[in-house]
C-alpha cells in the first residue's frame, strides 16, 4: 500500500515537472521561414524564437480539421485570425518588445509561445 | 485536402513532411495542371496609356524564368507564363514605374465554401467513428444493463472477454486513433489537452480490464471487472458531441457569412468606352462602374450620373431605400433598386467599407471581454490538474475505500478524466460573442472588440451629443411667417438671394429650401454682415435687411404682434429671424435642427432601461433646454464648447457612472475616447469604423438602444454558458471522484461522464446560438 502511495505522490510529482516546471526548447526563426504545424492538438514547433525590434511573418499549416484549431489567437497582439486547412496561412507580428507571448486556439487546448528575445 | 475524408487518417502524418520546405508544392492539391501552376496573373495599377503596355511586357519578359508575358490593356492585367517567382515578377513591373499585384482568385466566400466542405468531410468522419464505437459499446452496455456478468472467473469466461477487450482495442484504434496520438503529440510537446484526457481515461479503462483478463490472479476477486463498455462507450459519444457541436458551430457565424454573402464578385466598369465584365478585385480606383437595377454596387464609390434609390438595409439597418443622384456616395454590398447609374470607384479591394467591416467584424468575433479571461487562466492548467486529481481520487479510494477498493479507484479516476474536459469552459465566451457581435452587425451596429461590448452592457449614464446625434444636423426652414404683401415664394426668393453668400448653416438651410422648391435667387449688390445681427444687401432694386431683432429695432423697423409671434417660435426650440424689404418687415423665417423622427422614442427605450440620459450642445440654454424637452431628456448641459465635452463626461464618471457617450465621431473625439464606451454615429458608407468602441452605421439612436440590449444579452448568454460549464467541469469532478459514495452509496459511471463531457461544449454552443433569435425590441 505504501509503494502504491509512493508511487502516485511521485506521478504527481512528474506531472507538475513535465507540464509546468519543464521549459522545452525554443525553434528559431531562421533564414528559411518557420512553419508551425497545427496537428493533433498542438502546435509544433509550439515554442519559437524571434527577433525583438522588427516585424516578422510567421506561417502556420493548419492539418487538423478540428474547428477550435481553425482560429489562432495572440491575445497581447490582438491578433485574430482564421486558419484555412491546408493551406499556408501567413501572419505578420509587429515589431515587438522582449518578452513572451502566448498563442493558443479559441478553445486554448493548443498553447505555444513566442520568445522574443535580442 | 481531399485525402483526410476518405482515408481518415488525417492525423497521422508523419512529422517529416512539416518540417520540409517543400511541403506546400508537394502536399497542395488545388494545382493539379501544369499549365495553371506556371500561369500567374498580375493586376497592374497607374498603367494609363496604351505605351506603358510593351514597357511592361519588356520590363517582365526580362525576368529570368518568364516565358511570355502578355498585357490585356483594357483589364489592366497581364499573364505571366514561365517559372519566375511572383515577388519578382511584381518587383519588375514597379521598377518600370508601375503598381502590380498578385490575382487571387480567393474570394472570401470561396474560402467559407472551401471551410465549410471541410468541416463537413470532418463531420462525417466524426460520424462514422462514432457508429463504429457505439455500435460495441451499445450491446455490451444494454447486456451489464440486463444483468450479465461482466466479472472474469472462469476460463471460458476469460477466452470471451478477451475477445471483447480486441473488439475493443479495434474500437480504439479505428474510431479514437485522433484522441491517443493528439495526446502523445501534445504530450512531447509539454503540454496536455481534451485528448490527453480521453486517451488516459479510456486507456485506463481498457487497460485495467485487459489486465484482469489476462492476468486475472493480479487483482483481488472482487474487483475482477471489465470496462471495456466504458471504453467503446467513451470514444462514441465524445466523437457524437464533436460532430453535433460542428454542426451546431457554423450557425454561430452566420452573421459573418451573411456579410461575405453581400459582395460582388463581378463589376461592370467601362475603360477605353468599352464595358468590361470583371472580376471584383480588378476594379481600380477610379474606374467608371455602372450598375443597373437589381444589382448589388460592387465597390464603393460616387454617383457621376444616373438616379436610382439603394437599399442600404444590409449595412444599415436602415429599412427605407435612399435616394441617390449625382454626386451621392454608394457603399458597396447594397442594391441597387430602379434605376441604372454610373459611378467612379472610390474605393475598392480590402478599403470598401463592406470589407473593413466584415474585418472588423471577424476580429471583434474573436476577441475576449475581460469576463472570459478567469475561464482562460482556469482552462491553461486545467488538465494537469485534474491529473493530479484523479491520482489522488485513485489514492484515496485504494486507502480508505471499500471492497473492491482497486475497482472503485480505476472507476473513479477514469471518471474524473473524462468528464472534466475544460473544452466547454474554453468555448462559453468565445462562443457567445461571436454570436452577439454578428447579431449585432445585421442591427448596423459595429462593435470594436469584446471589451467594449462588455461595457456596453453596464452603461448607466449616456450623453447625448445634441446637434447630429438628437438632431439632424443640418438645420431646416420650418415656417415663414408673413407680414406683408409679399408671398411665400418671393420671400425665399429675395430671401436665399440675400443669403446665398454665407456660409452660415442658417443660411444655408434658406438657400436649401429655396433650391428644394425650385426658386431661382436674384443677383446681389452692396452686401454687408452686420457682425452679430445680420446681413443687408439690395436685391431686384430692393432693399434688403435679415437679422435679429435687435438689428430690427436700431433700424425702427416696426415689428408690432411679430415679436410674440418669435418669441412663441423661440420656445419650439426654433430660432426665428426677421426679413425686412425696404425698411418694412416682410416675414419671419423660423429654422430649426429638428429632431431625427425616432429620437425620442430611442430615448424613451434608453431611460427605461434604466439609463440616465444627458444632453450636451454648443447651443444657448433656450434653444438646449426646448429640445431636451422636446427629446425627453430633463438633464442637459448647453453651451458646452467642444473642448470642454471630455470634462462633462468626467464628470459623470466621478459621481460614478459608467459613461456611454454619443457623437458624430468627428469634434467628440476626446469625449468619446475618454468615455466607457464611445458610440459613433456613422451614416450608411463614410464611418471612422476604427475610431469608436461602437459604431451605429445608420443615424438613428435605436442602435444606441439595440447595441445595449445586444451586449446585455450576450453578457448573460456568457454567464449562463459559464455556469453550465463551471457544472460540468468544476462540479462534475468531485462527483466523479466519488463524494456522493460516502452518503448514498453511488459513484458515477464513466459512460456517464462521458456523455456529459461530450454534450458540455454542445450545450455551451447551443446556449450561445439561442442568441440568434435575440430581437431588439420593436422599433
Ligand atoms: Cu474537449
Amino acid at each position: 500500500m505504501l509503494l502504491i502511495n509512493i508511487v502516485g505522490i511521485v506521478l504527481i510529482a512528474l506531472i507538475v515537472w513535465w507540464f509546468w516546471l519543464y521549459k522545452p526548447k525554443e525553434a528559431e526563426l531562421g533564414e528559411n521561414d518557420l512553419i508551425i504545424t497545427v496537428e493533433n492538438g498542438t502546435y509544433s514547433p509550439a515554442r519559437i524564437k524571434v527577433p525583438a525590434g522588427k516585424a516578422i511573418d510567421i506561417k502556420f499549416m493548419r492539418k487538423d480539421p478540428t474547428p477550435c484549431s481553425e482560429t489562432l489567437l495572440i491575445p497581447e497582439l490582438s491578433i485574430s485570425e482564421t486558419l484555412p486547412l491546408n493551406k499556408l496561412k501567413s501572419i505578420t507580428l509587429p515589431a515587438l518588445q522582449a518578452g513572451e507571448y502566448a498563442f493558443h486556439c479559441q478553445m486554448q487546448m493548443y498553447r505555444g509561445q513566442i520568445m522574443v528575445g535580442n | 485536402m481531399s485525402s483526410n475524408t476518405t482515408s481518415g487518417d488525417a492525423s497521422c502524418h508523419s512529422n517529416d513532411a512539416t518540417t520540409s520546405p517543400h511541403y506546400l508544392h508537394t502536399h497542395d492539391h488545388h494545382h493539379h495542371d501544369a499549365k495553371t501552376a506556371n500561369l500567374q496573373e498580375l493586376i497592374i495599377e497607374g498603367a494609363g496609356c496604351a505605351s506603358c503596355v510593351g514597357k511592361i511586357e519588356s520590363a517582365l519578359n526580362a525576368v529570368p524564368g518568364v516565358e511570355k508575358a502578355e498585357m490585356n490593356f483594357a483589364m489592366r492585367t497581364v499573364s505571366v507564363a514561365g517559372t519566375a517567382p511572383a515577388d519578382a515578377l511584381v518587383n519588375a513591373v514597379e521598377k518600370a514605374g508601375y503598381n502590380a499585384k498578385i490575382a487571387t482568385a480567393e474570394h472570401e466566400d470561396d474560402a467559407l465554401a472551401e471551410k465549410e466542405q471541410a468541416d463537413w468531410a470532418y463531420y462525417k468522419r466524426l460520424m462514422r467513428d462514432m457508429t463504429i464505437a457505439l455500435s460495441v459499446g451499445v450491446p455490451l452496455m444494454i447486456y451489464g444493463i440486463v444483468g450479465g456478468a461482466m466479472t472474469v472467473n472462469t476460463t471460458g469466461e476469460r477466452l470471451a472477454w478477451l475477445a471483447v477487450g480486441l473488439l475493443t482495442f479495434a474500437v480504439m484504434v479505428i474510431a479514437g486513433k485522433h484522441f491517443y496520438i493528439g495526446a502523445w503529440q501534445s504530450f512531447k510537446n509539454h503540454s496536455a489537452n481534451m485528448d490527453t484526457l480521453i486517451a488516459l481515461g479510456t486507456g485506463t479503462a481498457w487497460l485495467y480490464s485487459m489486465v484482469v483478463v489476462a492476468a486475472p490472479q493480479l487483482v483481488p476477486e472482487m474487483a475482477r471487472h471489465v470496462y471495456f463498455e466504458a471504453t467503446a462507450m467513451i470514444i462514441g459519444l465524445i466523437d457524437l458531441g464533436l460532430a453535433l457541436e460542428l454542426k451546431a458551430r457554423g450557425r454561430t457565424s452566420e452573421a459573418i457569412k451573411r456579410l461575405i454573402g453581400l459582395q460582388a464578385k463581378t463589376a461592370r466598369v467601362i475603360r477605353d468606352d468599352k464595358e468590361l465584365d470583371v472580376a471584383i478585385e480588378q476594379v481600380l480606383m477610379d474606374d467608371i462602374v455602372r450598375v443597373r437595377p437589381g444589382e448589388k454596387i460592387p465597390v464603393d464609390g460616387e454617383v457621376i450620373d444616373g438616379h436610382t434609390a439603394i437599399d442600404e438595409s444590409m449595412l444599415t439597418g436602415e429599412p427605407m431605400p435612399v435616394e441617390k443622384a449625382e454626386g451621392d456616395a454608394v457603399a458597396a454590398g447594397t442594391i441597387n433598386k430602379t434605376g441604372s447609374i454610373r459611378f467612379k470607384a472610390t474605393r475598392v479591394g480590402k478599403d470598401t467599407a463592406l470589407a473593413q467591416i466584415i474585418n472588423m467584424v471577424k476580429r471583434a468575433q474573436n476577441s475576449k471581454p475581460p469576463i472570459g479571461r478567469l475561464a482562460d487562466v482556469i482552462s491553461a492548467y486545467f488538465v494537469p490538474v485534474i491529473m493530479i486529481i484523479a491520482i489522488t481520487s485513485a489514492l484515496a479510494w485504494l486507502n480508505f475505500g471499500p471492497d473492491p477498493a482497486l475497482a472503485f479507484a480505476i472507476v473513479s479516476a477514469t471518471t474524473v478524466l473524462i468528464i472534466a474536459c475544460p473544452c466547454a469552459l474554453g468555448l462559453a465566451t468565445p462562443m457567445s460573442v461571436m454570436v452577439g457581435v454578428g447579431k449585432a452587425a445585421e442591427a448596423g451596429v459595429l462593435i470594436r472588440n469584446g471589451e467594449a461590448l462588455q461595457t456596453a452592457s453596464k452603461i448607466s449614464a449616456m450623453i447625448l451629443d445634441k446637434t447630429g446625434t438628437i438632431t439632424l444636423g443640418a438645420p431646416k426652414v420650418t415656417d415663414i411667417l408673413i407680414a406683408s404683401e409679399e408671398d411665400e415664394s418671393t420671400v425665399l426668393k429675395l430671401a436665399a438671394s440675400l443669403e446665398s453668400g454665407s456660409e452660415h448653416p442658417l443660411a444655408l438651410a434658406i438657400v436649401e429650401t429655396a433650391r428644394e422648391r425650385g426658386i431661382e435667387s436674384s443677383k446681389v449688390a452692396n452686401f454687408s454682415a452686420i457682425a452679430g445681427h445680420g446681413v443687408q444687401a439690395d436685391v431686384d432694386g430692393k432693399t434688403l435687411l435679415f437679422g435679429n431683432e435687435k438689428l430690427m429695432r436700431e433700424r425702427n423697423i416696426d415689428l408690432g404682434e411679430f415679436v410674440e409671434k418669435a418669441q412663441n417660435l423661440a420656445i419650439e426650440a426654433k430660432t426665428p429671424m426677421y426679413f425686412a424689404v425696404n425698411n418694412r418687415l416682410s416675414a419671419i423665417i423660423a429654422v430649426a435642427d429638428p429632431i431625427k423622427d425616432d429620437s425620442i422614442a430611442a430615448i424613451k427605450r434608453l431611460q427605461q432601461n434604466g439609463i440616465r440620459v444627458v444632453m450636451l450642445t454648443g447651443d444657448n440654454r433656450a434653444t438646449a433646454k426646448a429640445v431636451a424637452a422636446k427629446a425627453g431628456i430633463s438633464e442637459f448641459f448647453a453651451e458646452v464648447l467642444p473642448e470642454d465635452k471630455s470634462k462633462k463626461v468626467q464628470e459623470l464618471q466621478m459621481e460614478g457612472e459608467v459613461v456611454g457617450m454619443t457623437g458624430d465621431g468627428i469634434n467628440d473625439a476626446p469625449a468619446l475616447a475618454i468615455a466607457n464606451v464611445g458610440f459613433a454615429i456613422g451614416t450608411g458608407t463614410d464611418v471612422a469604423i476604427e475610431s469608436a468602441d461602437i459604431t451605429l452605421m445608420r443615424g438613428s439612436l435605436h442602435g444606441l438602444a439595440d447595441a445595449i440590449a445586444v451586449s446585455k444579452a450576450t453578457l448573460r448568454n456568457i454567464k449562463q454558458n459559464l455556469f453550465g460549464a463551471f457544472v460540468y467541469n468544476a462540479a462534475g469532478v468531485p462527483f466523479a471522484a466519488g463524494v456522493l459514495y460516502p452518503f448514498f452509496g453511488v459513484l458515477l459511471s464513466p459512460v456517464v461522464a462521458g456523455a456529459a463531457m461530450a454534450f458540455s461544449s454542445l450545450t455551451v454552443v447551443t446556449n450561445a446560438n439561442r442568441l440568434r433569435l435575440f430581437k431588439a425590441q420593436e422599433h
